[in-house]
């Protein structure tokens, strides 16, 4: 089902600098999200996927074209508080992103200006911090947790607002492989146990693997899209677009193009190790 | 080789003799060796900026003592100047650190403080910006007009053009998409090159870093638990992996493979060596 779709949507900034030359950010580009969909969207830097992103929840407004979350349309003021705690929105640094000095009561920020009842604000912070496996923590201060418990709390913060959909834009940027792993779980337990529709942008391709579908991003356009299989089939084009493929995809496309028999690209270390020992035995 | 950088049992307390007293370094003894390319490794907490920032001073040790070329640089706080000189230090996100009218000014601004004039000054940032693959026409531009990979640059210039004997850079490549990683790590390793001065690299990418780095320092609660060749840290992913990092996954796939008995030279690091091993293997077995 479909839940968000956007219509010939264009974008540009405002530049009150005369020198600057309006360049548009988003140019008629059509999308759809449905519902309970794992979405992943790659982009080199500047190719307008933080700014599609923010097109979700009403941060920014369309130009030109229509966004429409839950069938509300964006651009319609009346509805704006209720697209945001449809959709809420995960940046990349978590410490921008706490408010409180206790890790309940942050998460309860969220919930108390939804004007949730007290009772059943309590109720969602403890489901929230179970979701992302930081029950344990409530009581603790946010800035003394490491960056991938920071990432994980903001998430939560989210999850007791109840959104239909999380955007979560470069969440991993900042953390190190640990926090990575620890955050990536929790988003795809969030989509498969909680069927929350999830959209993650990233520049790290083995956390775009997961998603269940892959949107590469061009000047403001999309380049390609399809299963990751297909996305990271096309190793040449991605590359030629400052992208890149996983390791495991590149070696495999590397010795193909070299002549060796190889059907599928793998996209994942297991795989790749069985195409190779397939190749070499 | 000499060493640059030597510690001696360097160690960092944050809040000491309060309720809050942590650790984050601890009795640190290692020698960074003049000319290499050192990459520093480590999860959230390890202890890694809190280390990198004693070596230029920025933070005095709690015990033990740095020396850089055989002269302990606390012994005299009016020295600490010439030490930030000879040790340049470029943060994360040095993006945020703009500030001057024009790029060229910005650039020159560490050199200015040098004492540096004229066509000496001129002839730095100009350098400095080449080195860094910034564009020439950018230099009159005002820095805010840049784009974030452009930025990332123009901060990184302004410490090279202080020409450090030891440049210390804390996660440069963060948040760029591949192309500008890729980019900006190769203008790292050719500066080196060319330089031949002493790079330390802080990151949390395995892949770049087992690109670029001599040596690898890995950080753990505090210690330095093993500094080795690159090589030889990451033969040991199962030890990395029980402290939160993780080994290329290029390297992983080769290890595999070894495993299953496939003849493949130990410690493959990147994805262009483990192409040419098994290309070369597909080869001899006359089966390409």
């Amino acid at each position: 089902m479909n839940f968000i779709s956007v219509e010939n949507l264009s974008f540009k900034y405002d530049s009150d600098g005369e020198k600057l030359i309006e360049t548009s950010v988003i140019k008629n580009l059509n999308l759809r999200v449905n519902q309970g969909e794992f979405l992943c969207i790659l982009g080199h830097n500047g190719s307008g996927k933080s700014t599609l992103a923010k097109h979700f929840n009403g941060m920014l407004l369309p130009c030109g074209g229509k966004v429409y979350v839950d069938g509300m349309d964006t651009a319609d003021e009346k509805l704006c508080f209720d697209i945001r705690s449809t959709v809420g929105l995960v940046l990349q640094n978590p410490d921008n992103q706490l408010v409180a000095s206790v890790v309940e009561e942050d998460i309860a920020f969220g919930p108390e200006n939804l004007g949730v009842p007290s009772a059943e604000i309590r109720e969602r912070v403890e489901n929230a911090l179970k979701a992302v496996d930081m029950y344990d923590y409530r009581n603790h201060a946010p800035h003394k947790l490491s960056g991938g418990q920071k990432q994980r709390i903001a998430i939560a913060g989210i999850i007791a607002m109840e959104p239909k959909c999380i955007v979560l834009d470069e969440p991993t940027a900042m953390l190190d492989p640990r926090g990575r792993n620890e955050v990536i779980s929790t988003i795809t337990k969030l989509n498969r146990e909680y069927g929350i529709t999830v959209v993650l942008i990233t520049h790290y391709m083995d956390e775009a693997v997961k998603a269940d579908r892959v949107v590469v991003m061009d000047n403001g356009e999309i380049l390609t899209q399809g299963t990751p299989q297909q996305v990271f089939a096309q190793v040449d084009l991605l590359k030629s677009h400052c992208l890149d493929v996983p390791q495991a995809t590149e070696i495999c496309h590397k010795l193909k193009k070299l002549g060796v028999d190889i059907k599928t690209l793998p996209l994942d270390e297991n795989s790749c190790v069985d195409v190779l020992m397939e190749v070499l035995r | 080789m000499s060493a640059i950088i030597r510690t001696e049992n360097l160690t960092y307390t944050y809040g000491l003799k309060t309720p809050l007293e942590k650790t984050a370094v601890s009795d640190l003894n290692i020698e960074i060796n003049e000319g290499e390319f050192l990459g520093v490794i480590g999860h959230t907490g390890s202890g890694k900026s809190t280390f990198v920032q004693m070596l230029n001073g920025l933070i005095t040790p709690t015990k033990g003592k740095v020396y850089l070329r055989g002269t302990d640089i606390n012994q005299n706080k009016k020295e600490l100047q010439r030490v930030r000189f000879q040790v340049g230090m470029v943060f994360q996100y040095p993006e945020y650190q703009l500030f001057e009218e024009t790029v060229y000014k910005d650039i020159g601004f560490g050199p200015g403080n040098m004492g540096i004039t004229g066509d000496d000054l001129d002839r730095r940032i100009r350098s400095a910006a080449a080195f860094t693959g910034l564009k020439s026409k950018l230099l009159q531009k005002s820095p805010f007009d840049l784009s974030g990979g452009e930025k990332r640059r123009a901060a990184i210039a302004g410490v090279i053009a202080m020409d450090p004997d030891v440049l210390i850079l804390d996660e440069p490549a963060a948040g760029l998409d591949p192309q500008g990683r890729d980019n900006l790590l190769s203008q790292i390793l050719e500066y080196h090159k060319k330089r031949k001065n002493t790079i330390i690299l802080v990151s949390h990418s395995m892949e770049d870093i087992a690109r670029v780095a001599d040596r690898i320092l890995v950080m753990n609660r505090g210690k330095a638990e093993i500094l080795d060749k690159t090589r030889n840290v990451f033969a040991q992913g199962h030890r990395l992996k029980k402290m939160g990092l993780e080994i290329p996954q290029i390297t992983k796939v080769t290890q595999k493979l070894i495993e299953n008995g496939i003849p493949l030279p130990q410690g493959i690091l990147t994805v262009e060596e483990a192409y040419v091993a098994i290309a070369q293997l597909l080869k001899k077995e006359g089966r390409l």
